[in-house]
């Protein structure tokens, strides 16, 4: 550690960070909730496929699984970021 | 009429079997009729936390198979009125606790006029969680203000929506309430831990109550004290501040800011 941390004005608010992430994968967790079991495992293996091309995030691949006026709608959207399409 | 209540969580040593034990005890304090039941097969301690573990003969899975009866096995609180503990059984086999049975158990205890059953339910998402839940009409969530504790809350928030009886009977979700346990005031000011209205704010569930990070709490059981008997420790008024807005009283929140030290505090003070 630096001297130079002992001058430095505050720590970061780490309950600030907690709230965030908790948020974020809070939320996530929702969208899966009451959907049928094989969400989880459809994920991974579409993840596994993408990878195979592209080298991606977990959180690349979204799946959801929507009502839409008496329609199940398997949604799937893949991100490609900018470091991923080099 | 009874009301069955499960204490639940997810992740485990938050505080589920304190909240059971002090919760139980508040309300029998205030005259109802209340039996607690631990549900931690393999893992009894609602026992020692009630100080009546040398009195323990039989246990819930006695009752279930028939070898005892409800009476026999029923513990009578020495201290508190109106209180009776039904024990865990120290068996490893955790399908020993069926459902049917446990249904059987919840309703003589109802013909014996319990008007609360509080149920201790044992930690994770799996059958022994499930079991504590499954005849619930009502749900107190413990948490503590720290990511993986709220995380598993959510998870058990949304298995108590979907996994009840009354859920399946399509009475609904079951009511969950949030008692936010372990928290410090001084760490939330210092932005060290995430708020209560943070936590509010994530699992979006009313709240029961704000319960402090305490001494009293280790001290209690150490002697095999409910807290709640502590009034006056933060603990057991906070405690007892949850089991009044459990029965519907309004009550201002306590413990959740900062007391300024004097003078004197802060020039001798931590
Ligand atoms: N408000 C509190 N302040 C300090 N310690 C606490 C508090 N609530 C619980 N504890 C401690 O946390 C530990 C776990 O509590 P327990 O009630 O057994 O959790 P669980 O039943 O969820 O596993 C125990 O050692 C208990 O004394
Ligand atoms: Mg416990």
């Amino acid at each position: 550690m630096s001297i130079f941390s002992y001058l430095l004005p505050k720590k970061k608010n780490t309950a600030g960070v907690a709230k965030e992430r908790l948020q974020i994968i809070v939320a996530h967790e929702r969208t899966l909730r009451g959907g049928p079991d094989y969400l989880p495992q459809l994920h991974q293996e579409l993840l596994a496929v993408v990878r195979k091309y592209v080298n991606v995030d977990a959180d690349a691949v979204n799946v959801q699984l929507d009502h839409n006026e008496g329609i199940d709608v398997l949604e799937m959207n893949i991100t490609l970021g900018d470091e991923a399409t080099n | 009429m009874t009301k069955v209540v499960v204490v639940a969580s997810g992740k485990g040593g938050v505080g589920k079997t304190t909240t059971s034990a002090a919760i139980a005890t508040g309300l029998a304090l205030r005259g109802f009729k209340t039996a607690v039941i631990d549900f931690d097969v393999g893992l009894r301690n609602l026992d020692l936390i009630m100080g009546c573990e040398r009195r323990v003969v039989y246990d819930i899975v006695n009752v279930i198979n028939g070898d005892a009866n409800l009476r026999q096995t029923l513990i009578k609180d020495k201290r508190t009125d109106n209180l009776y503990i039904l024990p865990a059984s120290q068996t490893r086999d955790k399908d020993a606790l069926t459902m049917e049975g446990v249904g059987r158990v919840i309703e003589e205890l109802s013909d014996m006029g319990m008007e609360y059953i509080i149920c201790d339910s044992p930690a994770g998402i799996e059958k022994g969680a499930l079991t504590a839940a499954y005849f619930a009409d009502e749900a107190i969530v413990v948490t503590n203000p720290e990511v993986s504790s709220v995380r598993d809350s959510d998870r058990i928030l949304g298995i108590l929506a979907s996994k009840t009886k009354r859920a399946e009977e399509g009475k609904g979700e079951l009511p969950a309430r949030l008692l936010l346990s372990r928290y410090s005031a001084e760490r939330v000011e210092k932005g060290e831990m995430l708020s209560v209205e943070d936590v509010v704010e994530i699992l979006a569930i009313p709240l029961l109550g704000v319960i402090p990070e305490s001494e009293a709490v280790l001290n209690a059981s150490n002697s095999g004290t409910p807290v709640t008997l502590d009034v006056d420790s933060d603990a057991g008024q906070a405690y007892l501040d949850a089991t009044a807005r459990f029965l519907g009283e309004e009550l201002p929140l306590r413990f959740v800011t900062v007391t300024k030290k004097g003078f004197l505090g802060r020039l001798f003070g931590g």
